[in-house]
């Protein structure tokens, strides 16, 4: 076995992305992720890389958007009003078709905010994160192990279908420590990007990275054609974990750290005699619809827990088509639901308080 | 078995640095562990504090609020966080900073003049470690080998001065007799 090393889960993102092949990192900091660029600073100048300060979100964005074009693995993170300011760059990478990483460590909204853990960028992510009709691959990592893992996997998938990542994280998860094995994480070679604006000696065609298309017989067409990729994307590439659901009367959704207070909570109702389960999305888009339904058969009602004012609640009721009520719980502006507080609203929804 | 530890002070006391030398040594006892440290504006206030939880399962919020073990190691974080102390959890404070008794009957109060024992011998800033063998010793929770092994190999070999220091430091504190 792999020594495992106690890591915030901020480092583990910047050590894992290194693993993956990542040589790029431009960046501004901002509470709570900036472990990052510090980790990223010290770390890439001994990989050969390159971590950059840039003077904004926007210019980091853009310098992203500009190695992503000459091929390289490449990301960029920030915290909740910074990745607001990243859009227009990352609508623009969605229209060049380009693979990253970006990656959000949420903290409490709208406006500045504060700088507490939260869920409130939901929305943001997973519908629109740019304008235009786009999508990320949003994944959505619940422990520091798995903020390594899904790194990779970040990675991987943006290569494989040309499209721009974001990790989805918080700020607990961000700094909190815990044991994380890199075994298995990274990779030996990185895939050929013929696409890429990079130099060739003359020797082929010059490639194009753009997203302006001023015939809209054009962009249509290319619209479409991002959409066909988007479907096989959905159709192979969700993921997420069932906690329990097998024989649950009351299924829970939730994701990232939220989810861990909701798997304590889940084993305090049980030992009450309530059955309760969970789905965790692990991607959030594309979102495990088909689960759903296939729990809706045998459930009869869900809950979603989140850290904000109810966002992921709106897709579970979409994707099983309302036919089993659907209610929320959370907490917001950087706060936490304790377990207690979370096994209390499944008590009250078991013994009739649902809606 | 879970184990929520909270431990707090002010910033220079050595919390941060003791609660992930407890996690630490929990990960390489096998436990399932994890680190929380206050990054919002209480720190910003000058105090600090974190959370450690230990556990055989897997771990759900890593947020203590109501902690099994409270290591306080100033009056502020008595005050703000006794209350909080879970029915049959345990106290620890350094009683040279803490003048208070805790009145409660439903946990164990232990307490240790860390300050003062650093000061007397030689070890000023090490009341921490002081604190952490006095805790090592009551609770059990884990090996003072492992926990000693660990701490001297995250000490760089620039420091190593520092290694007879935390050494006696954590003795007197596993030695400790209130």
């Amino acid at each position: 076995m792999a020594k495992k090393v106690l890591m915030k889960g901020n480092e583990a993102i910047a050590e894992a992305a290194i693993k993956s092949g990542c040589r790029h990192y431009f960046g501004y900091p901002i509470t709570p992720q900036t472990e990052i660029a510090e980790y990223m600073a010290k770390r890439m100048p001994k990989v050969g890389g390159l971590c950059l300060q840039a003077e904004s979100e926007i210019a980091a964005i853009n310098m992203v958007l500009g190695a992503a074009s000459a091929g390289v693995r490449v990301m960029t993170s920030s915290s909740s009003p910074g990745i607001s300011l990243k859009s227009e760059g990352i609508s623009y990478i969605a229209g060049c078709d380009l693979p990253c990483l970006i990656l959000n460590v949420q903290r409490g909204g709208p406006g500045l905010g504060g700088i507490q853990p939260a869920q409130s960028d939901y929305y943001q992510a997973t519908k629109a994160n740019g304008h235009g009709d786009m999508h990320l691959i949003v994944v959505a990592p619940a422990s520091v192990q798995e903020m390594a893992s899904l790194t990779g996997l970040a990675f991987d998938l943006g290569d494989k279908y040309r499209i721009p990542v974001m990790m989805l994280a918080d700020g607990a998860l961000g700094q909190m420590m815990e044991p994380v094995d890199f075994e298995g994480i990274g990779c030996e070679t990185l895939p050929e990007k013929p696409w890429a604006a990079c130099g060739h000696g003359g020797k082929r065609k010059h490639n194009v990275i753009n997203s302006l298309f001023i015939q809209p017989e054009e962009l249509e067409r290319t619209v479409i054609e991002r959409f066909e990729r988007y479907k096989v994307i959905e159709e192979n590439e969700v993921r997420y974990e069932e906690y329990m659901t097998e024989d649950a009367d009351i299924v829970i959704v939730s994701y990232g750290i939220t989810s861990r207070i909701c798997k304590t909570a889940i084993a305090n109702a049980r030992k009450q005699g309530v059955k309760v389960g969970m789905l965790r999305p692990i991607t959030l888009w594309p979102y495990p619809k088909a689960a759903l339904r296939r729990l809706a058969e045998t459930a009869s009602q869900f809950l979603t827990v989140e850290l904000n004012m109810g966002q992921m609640v709106d897709d579970v009721k979409l994707a099983i088509e309302c036919k089993k009520p659907v209610s929320f719980f959370g907490r917001t502006g950087g706060m936490m639901p304790s377990t207690d507080e979370v096994t209390a609203e499944i008590m009250k929804l078991a013994k009739g308080g649902n809606n | 078995m879970t184990t929520g530890i909270l431990i707090a002070g002010f910033g220079g006391q050595g919390v941060q640095f003791s609660g992930k030398q407890i996690a630490k040594t929990g990960m390489y006892e096998g436990k399932q562990v994890s680190f929380l440290s206050s990054y919002g504006p209480e720190m910003r206030g000058g105090t600090s504090n974190c959370s450690v939880i230990i556990s055989d399962e897997e771990i759900g919020s890593p947020l203590v609020t109501t902690p099994d073990v409270l290591i306080a190691f100033n009056i502020a974080s008595y005050d703000k966080f006794e209350s909080k102390i879970k029915a049959g959890g345990i106290l620890f404070a350094d009683s040279t900073l803490i003048a208070k008794k805790s009145e409660r009957e439903d946990i164990t109060a232990y307490y240790i003049p860390a300050t003062g024992l650093a000061n007397e011998n030689g070890l000023t800033g090490f009341a921490n470690v002081i604190m952490l063998g006095y805790v090592m010793a009551v609770t059990g929770l884990f090996s003072y080998e492992t926990f000693l092994g660990h701490m001297v190999e995250s000490i760089p070999e620039s420091k190593a001065a520092l290694i007879e220091k935390n050494k006696k430091a954590l003795e007197i504190g596993f030695n400790y007799k209130a």
